[in-house]
């Protein structure tokens, strides 16, 4: 569905380079993040709003859908075994689940520090400090920290285990669909992805749209792209009953 | 990355010496230089393990710090695992497994209804073995991150896959590290039955620290 209905959109925003972004997406909306220019990273964390103690885990994530990527058809699940958002739509084939964050010393080693002082709007920011920030604000600290996913970007694992960041993965235009199938707690950030050889400075912004969605059938992409998936749904659904 | 490393160290010289029996949590504090060695008796067995910066257990093991900044995803000699605010915690100084996982994280009772079927919730799970483990030094579910698995391999395709394959463990190997801080360790001896990987046959692994 690249098309989104008009009449379903509840609301756009932008979220500029290296800025934070934080909403409770509800069941029953989907958030599109789309690329604008290619190239973009949005570091993202999820919780489940009613429990900020259940939180998004990858580990869980990865081994029950047999994959160290993301992409159309994958649940991010829970601690619990609930799924928070699905991928009913995705143009973009790979999101990376590996590699983690930015840090301070990682912006800083590459690019040297640039304050808000000097750089006002264009200072160096990571997603590190960005996360802690925004999870301040829901009362959660650095105990809350798990791991992130970092849309847009790819990391392939050789065979001897190295990693590997390949540029370009994420075209202009390109988006990538997030059901929430509870509510849930979405933080994110347009920081560098900390493996990205760029050697300049240079984050890139995210489109953001919420809209209505209808609940997925039991025909549903998501809920039939593996049994685990199937169980994950009935566990998720049984929650709200 | 896959390396055997013996150790030199003699077990007679060893400070301590614990067996931690299949399905057991065990929760102990290494201070700074120490070595600890968990050794699998029996083969093909899964410890799962978490550290924390014993001054300040916020700070604690971090899978994806530890897996950026050695660029790979396995762990064996050499590796420096990480803390969320960039701290060597410990340096794994010896290996005779080759190999050690940190991406398939610990079981639980939940995820095990996912992965296998939802009558297995009442299944014990290594996550069950954590919280019983951290509440003994006043930990809660919030400082449960992802855990290193000993001895486990997981391995990663160039495509995206995940797998789990045969264990590269047998009787007798052994995984050995450095504490580069005073360190809370925290261990929990896999019980699952539903995964191949051990046998179905969750066995016992003993520690030994040094001083």
């Amino acid at each position: 569905m690249p098309a989104i209905d008009p009449s379903l959109i509840r609301f756009r925003e932008t979220v500029p380079p290296g800025a934070n972004w934080s909403h409770v997406l509800k069941r029953g909306t989907t958030l599109r993040l789309t690329d604008p220019e290619g190239g973009a990273n949005v570091a993202a964390l999820l919780y489940n709003f009613e429990l900020l103690a259940e939180r998004l885990n990858l580990p869980d994530t990865l081994k029950c859908q047999h994959t160290a990527r993301l992409a159309k058809g994958h649940c991010l699940y829970t601690d619990m075994g609930r799924i928070l958002v699905s991928i009913p739509e995705d143009t973009c084939g790979w999101h990376d689940p590996l590699a983690g964050w930015s840090t301070a010393r990682i912006v800083k080693e590459k690019y040297g520090a640039k304050t808000y002082q000097s750089a006002r709007n264009e200072w160096h920011r990571n997603a590190h400090d960005n996360f802690v920030t925004e999870l301040g604000k829901y009362g959660m600290d650095e105990r809350d920290l798990t791991m992130n996913v970092n849309f847009f970007s790819k990391v392939t694992v050789d065979d001897a285990g190295r990693l590997s960041f390949h540029p370009g993965n994420s075209r202009p235009g390109a988006f990538v669909d997030l059901r929430a199938e509870m509510n849930a707690l979405v933080i994110l950030n347009t920081c560098i992805h900390p493996l990205d050889p760029s050697p300049t400075y240079a984050p890139k912004p995210v489109e953001l749209t919420i809209y209505t969605s209808p609940p997925p059938g039991p025909d549903d992409f998501c809920r039939n792209f593996r049994m685990e998936n199937q169980r994950g749904f009935t566990i998720t659904e049984r929650y709200f009953l | 990355m896959s390396s055997l490393t013996e150790s030199s160290l003699d077990p007679a010289q060893a400070i301590c010496d614990f067996t931690i029996l299949a399905g057991d949590p065990w929760i102990h504090v290494l201070k700074r230089g120490q070595t600890v060695r968990i050794e699998d008796l029996e083969g093909n067995q899964a410890a799962d393990t978490l550290f924390f910066n014993a001054a300040d257990p916020v700070d604690r093991y971090s899978a994806q710090d530890t897996i950026r900044e050695q660029g790979a995803i396995y762990l064996t000699t050499g590796t420096k695992l990480i803390s969320t605010r960039g701290h060597v915690l410990l340096t794994i100084t010896a290996d005779t497994c080759g190999r050690h996982d940190t991406l398939g994280g610990a079981c639980a009772c939940e995820s095990n209804m996912v992965r296998y079927a939802i009558e297995k919730r009442s299944m014990h799970a290594c996550r069950d073995s954590f919280l019983l483990g951290a509440r003994q030094m006043g930990l809660g579910k919030r400082d449960l991150a992802h855990n290193i698995n000993f001895f486990m391999n997981v391995p990663v395709t160039p495509e995206g896959g995940l797998t789990f394959a045969d264990g590269v463990s047998a009787p007798g190997r052994y995984v050995e590290m450095r504490a580069e801080m005073d360190v809370i360790a925290l261990i929990s001896n896999c019980p699952q039955l539903n995964n191949p990987c051990n046998g179905y046959n969750p066995t016992p692994v003993r520690v030994l620290i040094w001083a």
